[in-house]
């Protein structure tokens, strides 16, 4: 049995380090139904067996590098640097990552994933769509049915990416109870896959939910990082001094964190929604505004009210729109190794549009939290510093929402 | 507040103990009175082992002790479940005083909570209009002290997070102090349990557990040692909800909790119908039912005919579980 003692905190252990398998620091964990812990298990091993496996390592290589177009690019954006003072700023483009953002690195294994458990289907929930369509995707090039779990809420915020499932192939189900956005998604996948589990793998999208997912989905996005690092050391022949990423979850953050939290001069910055502003109470800045608890299989930060109910979350983007994070991201949080800020929904907006018109790249809403926050840094940061911000993903999928809030379509702008 | 209303209520629910004969115009469905009474013998071998499991409380279960008398009457307990604050949370209390009194041996109080992932439709339906009528997990222990103050054993389940946000050994505090037997705790596996391990045995409450029928019998071990006052068995894969036939993994999954435990095992997850209960209590302890009773409660046009429509369904029930359809 574990004791309680040794599901509380360790102090003195490096932070990121899986402290027990499963945990991060008193975080993580599988507070998951009793049906679910065998699958969780079975995935647990399987995992680990193909982790070790080189075999399974070249096949995700191969799809990464000759579908996925990876690795991508590290672009200087200096136009855009010129306004955030006197400062340098890179960015890692998995905005150019196949289907527009870095989910794609975390379907692809665990589409193989499914395959090599046996499973012939996969369940995904989505908040912007990003999630699903890659998992879409990843199902459409490997022969698995694929079931996508939506808030209906969202499908009306993302009605195209809606049609880009179904084209794939996918079944999109609108999820009309509670809130009708991502967390009820959540739930209703959950749902699914405990019925289901025989079959099913429920692949989800970000380093959340019970162990193993927060590991795993961790260690598929680990590459941006791993990448980032080479890229500009070889660019600039240093490290840089700040990571910069937006956190709904907390995937594309995790994976460009990770390899540079043992590089202590490298500061970590994750950038949650603020939404109308972090004091309003409409937002999704778990780390900034919450407090800790259990939600969707973890112990972690979330959202919640006096009775421990979780709260309604408010941001322009739907990808951030979640009342949890990611229990490595608490952790993070907790031993100060990364530190998280609440960026407003017009900061977001005003740092999308400057990327636009200065760079000629349109990023995704989520994304632009992080170029919000790479703005401030660097007011903040010593004259000279090198920001690294993850462009996490590109913002074809946001141009209905960014063209209603700056007015460019017929009617008044949304704010 | 009608809590002295229901408190009236209560006090005529003074020792609810089912009759030991239900009518038979009682339940249209109850089965033939043929029917044999499935294992007494294994019934009156295990009553009076019950409890022993896991029992560093100071307390005797009483839930463990409701299951031991329905053993020794030769049947298996009925369990009822009903979330607190729906229809509100009087009407709620109320009706699970009604369900006790027409034969339910033990009751469980649902927590009311934002992300019932567990939970079909029906449950989700009732959760969702107690949340927005207002149910703070105050109601909740309420709800609790009127129905355990009818004389039946009370347990509540909920999912981790709000006793986890209360203070896990102030929750269990106030819970004891409400009357409540212990809590069943569907997303908290005995792995994440230590503080609530602990504060269960101070305070004397019962703690239950699931198993499922994909649950190893390594790991149906290592949950029932953690059990006290009965193992929870999760008839099927799946969310809570009635359905046509409870699934068929059931059986198999009580016998292997028996090869591991004392404990009683009770069954959940789809029984909506005296017939149904009563091929449950051919190879179960006890029968758990929840969505059936939410449903007709749902379905109420009022307060008095959603009282009346629960009573009924109890009443079949507990004619059910007297008469083990095999």
């Amino acid at each position: 049995m574990t004791s309680p003692a040794t599901t509380r905190g360790e102090p003195g252990r490096p932070p990121g380090a899986d402290r027990e398998a499963g945990h991060f620091g008193p975080y993580g964990g599988r507070f998951a139904p009793e049906a679910l812990m065998s699958a969780l298990e079975e995935l647990a091993t399987e995992y680990a067996t193909a982790q070790a496996d080189p075999a399974f390592q070249a096949e995700l290589a191969e799809l990464l590098r000759g579908y996925a177009g990876r690795p991508t690019l590290v672009t200087e954006v200096p136009r855009f640097a010129a306004r955030a003072g006197d400062c340098r700023i890179l960015l890692k483009r998995e905005d150019m990552a196949h289907t527009g953002s870095h989910k794609i690195n975390n379907v692809l294994g665990q589409a193989l994933l499914t395959k090599r458990m046996g499973k012939k289907r996969v369940i995904a929930e989505t908040g912007a769509g990003q999630h699903g369509v890659a998992t879409a995707t990843a199902c459409a090039l490997l022969g698995l049915d694929c079931v996508v779990y939506m808030g209906e809420e969202d499908t009306r915020r993302q009605a195209l990416n809606v049609a880009r499932m179904q084209m794939l192939g996918a079944e999109v189900v609108p999820v009309t109870n509670g809130s009708r956005t991502l967390k009820d998604a959540i739930n209703e996948a959950f749902r699914d896959w405990v019925t289901t589990v025989e079959t099913s793998h429920y692949c989800i999208g970000s380093v959340m939910g019970p162990d193993p997912f927060p590991t795993m989905v961790r260690d598929f996005q680990r590459i941006i990082g791993v990448e980032a690092r080479e890229q500009v050391l070889a660019m600039t022949g240093r490290l840089p001094d700040a990571v910069v990423a937006c956190v709904g979850g907390g995937s594309n953050a995790i994976g460009a964190f990770h390899a540079f939290i043992p590089d202590e001069s490298v500061r970590l910055i994750g950038c949650e929604a603020g939404g109308d502003s972090p004091d309003s109470g409409h937002n999704a800045a778990t780390l900034v505004a919450g407090s800790a608890g259990v939600i969707h299989g973890m112990r972690t930060y979330l959202l919640q009210d006096a009775d421990g109910q979780t709260l309604p979350t408010h941001s322009v983007s739907a990808g951030l729109d979640y009342p949890g994070v990611g229990p490595e991201h608490s952790w993070l949080h907790d031993t100060g190794r990364a530190s998280y800020r609440a960026i407003s929904d017009s900061q977001a907006m005003d740092a999308f549009s400057l990327l636009c018109q200065t760079e000629g790249i349109i990023p995704a809403i989520e994304s632009a939290h992080a170029l919000a926050g790479a703005l401030q840094l660097g007011g903040e940061l010593d004259p000279g510093s090198l920001l690294l911000v993850n462009l996490s993903g590109r913002g074809d999928k946001d141009v209905d929402i960014a063209a209603r809030w700056f007015g460019h379509l017929d009617g008044e702008a949304a704010r | 507040m009608s809590a002295a209303h229901i408190a009236g209520e209560a006090g005529r629910a003074e020792g609810v103990s089912p009759p030991s004969q239900r009518s038979a115009g009682t339940g249209g469905s109850s089965p033939d009175g043929s029917a044999r009474v499935g294992a007494p013998e294994a019934r009156s071998r295990r009553a009076g082992q019950l409890g022993g499991s896991g029992g560093s409380s100071p307390r005797v279960s009483r839930v463990s002790v409701a299951f031991e008398k329905a053993a020794a009457g030769g049947r298996a307990a009925l369990v009822g479940y009903l979330p607190a604050g729906f229809p509100s949370v009087a009407g709620a209390a109320e009706a699970a005083v009604a369900i006790a009194q027409a034969g339910a041996d033990v009751i469980e109080i649902g927590l009311p909570y934002s992300d019932p992932l567990m939970d079909g439709p029906v449950i989700q339906e009732a959760t969702h209009r107690a949340l927005a009528g207002g149910t703070h997990v105050s109601d909740v222990l309420r709800t609790v002290e009127t129905v355990a103050a009818a004389g039946v054993p009370t347990l509540v389940m909920t999912y981790w997070n709000p006793v986890d946000h209360y203070g896990v050994s102030a929750f269990a505090r106030d819970l004891a102090a409400a009357g409540g037997a212990g809590l069943i705790t569907p997303d908290l596996p005995p792995e994440e349990a230590g503080d609530w391990l602990e504060a269960a045995d101070d305070c004397g409450l019962d703690r239950v557990f699931l198993v499922a029928p994909s649950s190893s019998d390594a790991r149906i071990a290592r949950i029932t040692a953690d059990c006290r006052g009965f193992v929870y068995a999760a008839s099927l894969m799946g969310t809570t909800g009635a359905r046509e036939s409870v699934g068929a993994a059931a059986a198999g999954l009580v016998s292997r909790v028996r090869d591991a435990t004392s404990l009683p095992v009770a069954v959940g997850l789809g029984v909506r119908d005296g017939f149904q209960a009563a091929e449950v209590a051919g190879f179960a302890d006890g029968v758990i039912v929840g969505s059936a009773f939410v449903q007709r409660l749902l379905a109420a046009p009022d307060a008095q005919a959603g009282l009346d429509s629960v009573r009924d369904l109890a009443a079949e029930l507990a004619a059910g579980v007297r008469g083990p359809a095999r």
